[in-house]
């Protein structure tokens, strides 16, 4: 860690965006994770990713539970709101505020062990409600705040520093989260921006529950010879599938794709992400035949990334519910609350 | 691109921008460094190895440092380089026990310095201490050539001169007042001395032929008229007063009138603003004193009444701007006559040298000047060096010094038969400045003050004498914040490839957006495409070799880094690491040191 603050400093010819901010006016305080940390890497994606899409920080919340994953948000965009849950149950208060106040953009940061053990729960359920958030899961494979033990994602025969080799079958968030049918899977590595950035926009912008699980390496105590979730592991087994291009709003599709291996596909906000085959038998809209290559590559010892499930049909929690479209939070108390009289009169209904 | 070459010693001088735009390499973080803890005579000291002036440099440098330092890229203005140069020698405690001194027994050599100025006297500072009886021949009957008779005393104090060099004439300087050298042919001839060095300046003041010219005595040469000011020949002027001309000596000249009774002064600028010679701080001091500053207004005739000088008329001009932002010659569109009781011609000096025969061995150029070598200060005659302005024409105090330096180096060599272009090499040395976890050694936090402002003597005050100085000095408080101003920019960023696993940190913390880890390509093409555009040309790109893990390779753009150290701080691996660069530049005391060295050896 350090405690030099990172200076107000920056460079002049920083771009800003269409609120007239620089990437800058997105950051947080100085993270106090070990130097190397994987996490600060995802944190510098989201503040681009966020930079990038023009949101206004007060409309942004920013939730966790905990662990070094749930620290970082203090580290990005400190004007927005925030909640650091308790252990675990980041998915259900993030529920409640999105019950409350469906305007904001939810990103939730998590790691392996407060998603895949203590908060298993948890997510699934969210998974279930296809709460509209944005899913960060910084996966490193060990609880790097308790010195190092291997958390539920870490994999078969993954050495640590110290002691036997890990002999329990990891859970996989992705393929878990495949076959709960989330609407936007995608995994990542800290290391790749050009690949990370995109799909935490896309995310963002997605109707429904979306998961990035990001391999997230831990400097300090996941990042020797042996270990499964190391850089120098995930680069040599690094597999990218679908890459993803975000487009905004009003924006041309500059590029041109080859037919088959590109599907530019409309958000509800009128921007487009495009997706990009560097595997032409892989087919993110298919969950047979996604899981089926998972799993296949997974054995295989491969990581593979990318956007990897889309599925923009399914509404999301509001939706299902049949909410009205104006935050609950913002009602008035007399539509909230009817009165004793109209509470009766209801209640009359079911007599 | 290929690695960046760090083993050769100018890479890491060119990040020093102040250091490698001072002509004689003055290492000024270190001796900003040395202010910051109080070490006034260390810092000193630090500064008189390289530009042997401290005191009068800190005063009237023309200060190349200041615009080159990288502050002033990354936010508005520069650190007051020069005004803390200043500090240096005004707190600084009796040093005279540190000077260099002569040896007990001289080596028998004997070198003649023409002229007692800045050049003259760094050969001198130089070449006693190794046992040359050092002879300086000088028209006037003073020391400090220029320094004395153009600078005036109100800018840089009689005392300041003395004192600095008085360190140089006590080592033993055998000095000849008002013993004017009117033939180098004789000088030669005598083969009194081993070697002979020319510091003579660019003595004559450019002229303005134009009706009018000499038909009555109210009209002076710039140079000239300070010199007669100086010595106290001249003290009274008219009310109203041109300046012509809108250089450094032009300012002088203004601010000059002034003090002896000019009511209004006018410089006349022929050019608009941003095509004036004069420095911007010389300008913004002689306009807070009421000059006004004249645009475009090209001298045509001097305005006689019965021979008495009553104005001057002036073509009024327009200019035409390029796409570079430069302009044409000009064409006028009207004429103006602006009254005046005298007129100082400030339009530039030029080199003479009548005093030097034509048919003894000295090649001239096509603009009447000798052929100097420009690493080792010899003209076309062996065991001839020139130095200072009459080397390359009118340059400044800081040239003078490193000519010097240059020239005595060659003046040991030539004068023990060595051959004078095997000079030692430059060097740098690279040390850590890790002192623990996060601890460096030196102030590495940025510090967003702006730049102090000199603290000047009252307006009305100022003029009541003509050698009451304008500048006060910084203040203690003021030290202390522009001191912190200075972004360490010797403190070097090293890149070890090797221990490199692009995870990232360096780039995600750097505050200034100049690291990137990217595919390698041509240098026009990689200069587009990092985490922030590379658009200055002049700066570097620190391009490392093939990362272990990728292949990519990192690149770091030197032109806005302020050496927080903070990329070093979240690397996990030590790939970074912040280390102090000394470049190591040699005088004439190492080059006989070498020698001494090599005899040994032999031996």
């Amino acid at each position: 860690m350090t405690y030099i603050a990172k200076p107000k400093v920056a460079h002049p010819g920083l771009p800003r965006n269409k609120l007239g901010l620089t990437s800058r006016d997105y950051e947080g305080t100085v993270s106090t994770l070990c130097a190397g940390c994987g996490h600060d890497s995802v944190t510098t994606a989201i503040i681009q990713a966020v930079f990038e899409l023009n949101i206004e920080p007060h409309n942004l919340a920013k939730m966790s539970g905990i662990g070094c994953s749930s620290k970082t948000p203090a580290y990005f965009v400190s004007q927005s709101h925030g909640f650091n849950a308790v252990h675990g149950r980041m998915p259900s208060v993030t529920t409640g505020a999105n019950a409350a106040n469906r305007d904001l953009t939810y990103i939730g940061v998590s790691g392996d062990g407060d998603s895949l053990s203590i908060g298993l729960g948890q997510f699934v359920h969210a998974i279930r409600r296809n709460l509209n958030m944005c899913y960060i899961i910084e996966n490193n494979g060990v609880y790097g705040l308790t010195k190092g033990q291997f958390s539920a994602s870490a994999d078969i025969g993954s050495k640590p520093k110290k002691g036997m080799a890990n002999q329990q079958e990891p859970i996989d968030s992705v393929s878990t989260a495949l076959s709960l049918g989330a609407t936007y899977i995608a995994r990542s590595f800290s290391g790749d921006k050009e690949q990370l950035v995109p799909l935490i926009q896309g995310a963002l912008l997605h109707d429904g529950f979306a998961l990035v699980d990001v391999i997230s390496p831990c400097v300090t105590f996941n990042d020797h010879e042996g270990s499964t979730k190391s850089y120098a592991h995930t680069r040599q087994f690094y597999h990218q599938v679908v890459d993803m291009d975000y487009v905004p709003p009003a924006e041309e599709l500059k590029v041109a794709y080859d037919d088959g291996e590109a599907m530019p596909v409309e958000l509800h906000d009128g921007s487009k992400i495009v997706l990009r085959k560097m595997d032409k038998r892989y087919d993110p809209t298919s969950r047979a035949s996604s899981f089926k290559y998972l799993r296949d590559h997974f054995n295989r010892g491969e990581i593979t990334t990318g956007l990897l499930y889309l599925d923009e049909s399914r509404k999301e929690m509001h939706d299902l519910m049949g909410n009205v479209d104006t935050p609950l939070a913002r009602l008035p108390l007399e539509s909230l609350h009817p009165g004793a009289d109209e509470l009766r009169k209801i209640l009359k209904r079911y007599r | 691109m290929n690695p960046t070459d760090t083993s050769n010693p100018d890479y890491f001088h060119k990040v020093v921008d102040c250091q490698w735009a001072c002509p004689a390499h003055t290492d000024v973080p270190e001796y900003i460094r040395l202010i910051a803890q109080g070490r006034f005579s260390d810092a000193y000291i630090e500064n008189r190895q390289s530009n042997v002036f401290p005191g009068i440099l800190g005063r009237v440098c023309d200060r190349p440092c200041e615009p080159a330092c990288r502050r002033s890229r990354v936010e508005d203005k520069p650190v007051a380089i020069c005004r803390l140069k200043r500090v240096a020698a005004d707190h600084r405690d009796d040093i005279t026990h540190r000077l260099p001194r002569p040896p007990a027994k001289k080596n028998g050599k004997k070198v003649a310095l023409i002229g007692a100025g800045c050049a003259s006297l760094t050969v001198a500072n130089d070449l006693c201490p190794l046992g040359y009886d050092v002879t300086i021949f000088e028209a006037l009957d003073t020391t400090g050539g220029l320094m004395r008779t153009n600078i005036p005393r109100f800018r840089l104090p009689p005392a300041v001169l003395d004192e600095e060099i008085s360190y140089i004439v006590d080592m033993g300087v055998d000095l000849k007042f008002e013993h004017r050298i009117e033939s180098l042919k004789k000088l030669l001839d005598s083969k009194e001395f081993d070697a002979v060095f020319v510091g003579t300046g660019a003595p004559r003041g450019k002229n303005l032929e134009i009706p009018g010219r000499y038909d009555n005595d109210r009209i002076y040469i710039g140079i000239d008229w300070l010199e007669s000011v100086a010595f106290e020949h001249i003290d009274t002027i008219g009310e109203q007063v041109l300046i012509i001309g809108v250089g450094n000596t032009a300012m002088d000249c203004c601010r000059t009138s002034l003090r002896l009774g000019a009511k209004t002064v006018k410089v006349m600028a022929r050019k608009p603003r941003g095509f004036f010679k004069a420095s911007d701080w010389e300008l913004d001091d002689a306009e807070e004193e009421d000059v006004e500053i004249v645009v475009n207004h090209s001298p045509k005739e001097f305005v006689l009444e019965n021979g008495k000088l009553t104005g001057m008329k002036f073509d009024i001009m327009e200019y035409k701007f390029d796409d570079n932002g430069g302009i044409d010659r000009g064409t006028a569109v009207d004429e103006v006559i602006i009254p005046c009781d005298d007129v100082i011609l400030a339009i530039g000096q030029d080199n003479a040298f009548p005093w030097i025969e034509r048919d003894i061995g000295i090649e001239f150029n096509e603009w009447d000047c000798p052929v100097v070598n420009k690493q080792t200060m010899m003209c076309s005659r062996d065991g001839v060096f020139f130095g200072g302005d009459s080397a390359f024409g009118p340059l400044n105090i800081i040239w003078a010094v490193a000519h010097g330096h240059e020239a005595a180096i060659s003046i040991h060599k030539y004068c023990h038969d060595e051959d004078i272009y095997d000079r030692l090499p430059a060097g740098i040395n690279l040390s850590s400045q890790k002192m623990g976890m996060h601890e460096w050694s030196y102030s590495n936090d940025y510090d967003p003050a702006a730049r102090r402002l000199m603290p000047h003597v009252d307006l009305k005050e100022r003029f009541k004498k003509l050698d009451i100085e304008v500048e006060l000095g910084f203040t203690v408080e003021q030290t202390i914040q522009e001191v912190e101003r200075c972004l360490n920019c010797d403190i070097q960023t090293v890149f070890a490839a090797d221990l490199c696993i692009e995870c990232d940190a360096c780039i995600d913390i750097c505050p200034v957006n100049c690291l990137t880890i990217t595919v390698n390509g041509e240098e026009d093409e990689l200069r587009g495409r990092l985490s922030a555009p590379a658009e200055n040309r002049d700066q570097a790109l620190y391009v490392s070799g093939d990362l272990p893990q990728t292949g990519r390779v990192m690149v770091k753009d030197e032109d806005l880094c302020v050496h927080c150290s903070l990329c070093a701080e979240r690397c996990p691996t030590g790939a970074w690491d912040m280390q102090k660069s000394t470049v190591l530049l040699s005088y004439a005391a190492d080059e006989a040191e070498d020698a001494k060295a090599a005899k040994i050896t032999a031996a």
